[in-house]
């Protein structure tokens, strides 16, 4: 039926109305909407990274280095635990993803069980003869997983935070992945070296005994020198280190970058909490006139020697750093240690420039295009091509405000999602019109005929929308990405066309015809 | 009072999209055959999203000196290497085959980097491990097949199973002719370019979707009339709103591709290939399918009855 109760055109009208008011900000510049009334919203649409530009980082969080650690761990307590209860074993170590060892008496096994089960919770103990394999069970490896990359993903977002990126998303990914995403961001090589550092700090005295070749003394272990050798001064290459930390970097609750009081070179000062400051403090005082290294992921990064017994807590650590190394430095022990190390697997960067171009010769070419689109609709349907254009721009504007509504991201796929949608939009009217034609071809008179038209094109339209629509939701689901981007815009575009190209189209049409009451259709 | 608009069909058309099936058909056939020729031995030109490695492009307030470009990167002995201009003299395009692993991949990037020196901006740095490549290559596949799947299975319930079958082989045609174009070419294939065969398909499935909502009103109308003229009649009746819509649609992408930049080039191309063979696949694939999947037409009855406008409800 042709007639619009009074209730159907309000909504109608209100609808659009909000539709347009909605798709403002994404379509304004920033000056015109600051000169705009409260009221407007003032959410646009958000430009993914390959509009807008920025930095792209999916990394892989090797969860599986802590379960190696963990396991480590219980090789070390099932050495002890072993050693005291008196029982005898051989070939103790890690193998896969387990800890094993062999028990050398049979009538020990029973009682071996026992005590390396009680090592540590969630853990499996499997006898077979004289052997026993220890794995952490599949719960526990599921919540070690999941806090690692929760916990790493916590202190990722410390570390950007520190950085003052603005609007960054971190999300987790899958099991063991984070995606990083930092609109604005040119610098990929700052943030990847901000990332790849685990941060893992401790301190620990300088073995008496400096070993020359690879092996060390029981009880020590060789570091690398970190400290970079800047001014020709001659540094060790590696120094050995008692294995025992004396303070561990968690320990610390402040690290701030400044200038040596003396040398005025960069340094990063730190402030450990009570218990640091005690362990530290008893260190200093049993080893005054002896070197100490302060170890960086493996890496001696500073070995001064302890002048006078530290009590306060408080320290610096000179390493010979650049200001921008001491504040780096200084950003990573503030936001604490990564419980694992993290590898790379994807790098986007795009410049500002090369989104902004982008962005201008697109809508350029959909200027043009629209404006063929208007020139044509108007010679080939009169009056209703008016009316089709109209219906066009709204679903344009529909469709961003929807994405400005929900905080989609229009990526360039999702223009070519637009696109097909704007596509869907054209077509709709034009099955409309043409079926007009049709319809007063058959002899039928106007009003008559807009209302078949409008009846059996309605058909039509909705199988081709729902069938692409349901291709759509579909590419969603399983797709990634940019098939997603895609997805969502052209989903969008074919809701918002049953609306505009059906229902706004048809009120207009209605509309003009009673107005003015026309002898023939004016397609 | 307005205008009246001007019609580009005067007349319903009264082809016969039967005349040259056959030889429709064969053409198809080789088209889609030369694509899966050229998929098996020239492959394709996988992009850094699929095949993982690195891709940068630069640019330089001079003019860029390829040659020396090329001397100096090929000195950091990465492997394949190819340089081009892009967009314009101050502009280069560097691509890197994989380093094989994820570290190489961001260490061979800094090598680049620290090679080139600072005169240089970077535009854009893609950099996309081997693990992340083969899973978005599976993601694309799946997300494909699963949609193709639901198409077939929407119009098997509207329309019939074979209605679902033919656009679906009309897809599969449009999909295999683009990706067999972009292997011919050697034009390079990345997420972008599924986005565009996502686009074809969509757009062959709505050209379809149309005709065939046309046939099933007219079987009701015309029940005793032979499958073929059926169809013939169906594709001529929409002939206008096909004319019209892909004209429509062909332009404006013609004008993407012609103002959107060299990023929207490809897709654009895409695109435009597809409104081609979405159009002809619907009126000589799907159409010509679906009668011969429906028995080659079913028996004539009564002549005449099949004449004339029936009264119409």
């Amino acid at each position: 039926m042709l007639y619009f109760p009074k209730w159907k055109v309000i909504a109608i009208l209100t609808v659009v109305f909000l539709g347009i008011v909605y798709a403002l900000p994404s379509i304004t510049p920033q000056k015109m909407l600051d000169s705009l009334p409260s009221w407007v919203p003032q959410r646009s649409v958000t430009l993914g990274l390959d509009l807008q530009g920025g930095l792209h980082l999916l990394m892989h969080v090797e969860v599986d280095a802590v379960v190696k650690e963990r396991l480590d761990a219980i090789v070390e307590g099932v050495r002890s635990e072993l050693r005291k209860a008196n029982i005898l074993y051989r070939n103790l170590g890690t193998r896969g993803q387990a800890v094993s060892v062999n028990i050398n008496r049979p009538e020990d096994v029973q009682r071996a069980r026992d005590v390396v089960a009680k090592i540590e919770t969630g853990t499996n103990v499997l006898v077979e003869g004289d052997r026993l394999t220890i794995a952490f069970t599949e719960q526990t490896l599921r919540d070690i997983r999941v806090s690692v990359v929760s916990q790493s993903a916590e202190i990722v977002r410390l570390r950007i935070d520190e950085t003052g990126t603005k609007d960054p998303t971190i999300q987790r990914q899958g099991e063991d992945r984070i995606l990083l995403q930092l609109p604005g961001v040119n610098d990929p090589e700052r943030v990847k070296k901000l990332l790849n550092t685990t941060a893992k700090m401790s301190f620990h005295l300088l073995c008496d005994q400096q070993s020359e070749g690879p092996s060390a003394p029981a009880g020590c272990f060789n570091a690398a020198s970190g400290e970079a050798q800047r001014d020709g001064r001659n540094l060790p290459t590696t120094y050995t280190l008692r294995r025992r930390v004396e303070v561990a970097g968690d320990r610390l609750v402040d690290a701030q970058p400044s200038y040596d009081q003396r040398t005025g070179e960069p340094v990063v000062s730190f402030r450990f909490d009570r218990q640091g400051a005690t362990q530290f403090g008893n260190t200093t005082v049993a080893n005054v006139n002896k070197p100490f290294a302060i170890v960086l992921d493996n890496k001696v990064i500073s070995a001064p020697v302890i002048r006078e017994p530290i009590m306060g807590g408080n320290g610096q650590i000179s390493g010979n750093f650049t200001t921008k190394e001491a504040q780096d430095l200084s950003l990573l022990l503030r936001a604490g240690a990564l419980p694992a190390p993290v590898t790379f697997l994807e790098e986007r960067t795009v410049g500002p420039d090369l989104g902004a171009d982008s962005i201008e010769a697109g809508t350029i070419a959909c200027v043009i295009g629209y404006l063929l689109i208007v020139v044509l609709m108007i010679a080939a349907y009169g009056v209703f091509g008016i009316v089709a254009n109209i219906a066009l721009l709204l679903n344009l504007a529909f469709t961003l405000s929807i994405m400005a509504a929900f905080g989609a991201t229009l990526t360039l796929p999702g223009i070519a999602g637009m696109v097909l949608g704007l596509a869907m939009a054209v077509d709709a009217n034009v099955l409309i019109y043409e079926r007009m034609r049709e319809e007063s071809d058959r002899g039928r008179s106007v009003f008559p005929a807009v209302d078949a038209a409008f009846q059996r094109a309605f058909g039509t339209i909705l199988d081709s929308n729902l069938t692409t629509l349901i291709a759509a939701v579909l590419l969603y689901i399983f797709g990634s990405g940019p098939v997603r981007g895609f997805a969502v815009t052209l989903a969008i575009g074919i809701a918002c066309s049953m609306f505009t190209a059906v229902m706004v189209t048809k009120l207009m049409c209605v509309a003009w015809l009673t107005w003015f009451k026309p002898k023939t259709l004016p397609v | 009072m307005a205008f009246r608009g001007f019609r580009i069909l005067r007349a319903v058309p009264k082809l016969d999209y039967f005349r040259f099936h056959k030889l429709c058909f064969a053409f198809s056939i080789f088209l889609c055959a030369a694509s899966i020729v050229s998929l098996a031995t020239r492959g394709l030109n996988f992009g850094v999203d699929f095949a993982g490695g690195i891709l940068i492009e630069a640019r330089k307030t001079t003019p860029v000196d390829l040659a020396d470009v090329r001397s100096k990167v090929n000195g950091l002995n990465l492997g394949d290497v190819s340089l081009q201009e892009f967009g314009r003299p101050t502009d280069i395009l560097i691509r890197v085959q994989s380093q094989g692993d994820e570290n190489a991949e961001m260490a061979a990037v800094q090598k680049i980097r620290d090679t080139l020196g600072t005169e240089y901006s970077y535009e854009r740095v893609e950099v996309v491990g081997p693990r992340v490549g083969k899973e978005l290559i599976q993601g694309g596949i799946m997300a494909v097949v699963f949609a193709l799947g639901g198409i077939m299975a929407y119009m098997a319930f509207r329309f019939s199973w074979r209605a679902g079958l033919s656009g679906v082989v009309a897809i599969l045609h449009d999909c295999l002719t683009t990706v067999g174009l972009f292997s011919i070419t050697g034009m390079q294939f990345d997420l972008n370019t599924v986005a565009a065969v996502v686009t074809i398909a969509g757009f062959s499935i709505n050209d379809t979707v149309v005709i065939d909502d046309r046939i099933r009103e007219n079987t009701r109308l015309y029940k005793s009339m032979d499958f073929r003229e059926l169809i013939n009649l169906s594709v001529n009746q929409t002939m206008a709103r096909t004319v019209m819509t892909n004209g429509l649609v062909f332009l404006a992408t013609f004008a993407l591709m012609t103002f959107g930049g060299p990023l929207l080039f490809g897709l654009a191309l895409a695109l435009l290939w597809g409104v081609i063979a979405g159009t002809y696949s619907t009126i000589y694939v799907a159409a010509p399918l679906e009668w011969y999947l429906a028995a080659r037409g079913r028996a004539h009855v009564k002549a005449g009855e099949a004449e004339g406008e029936p009264s119409r409800p």
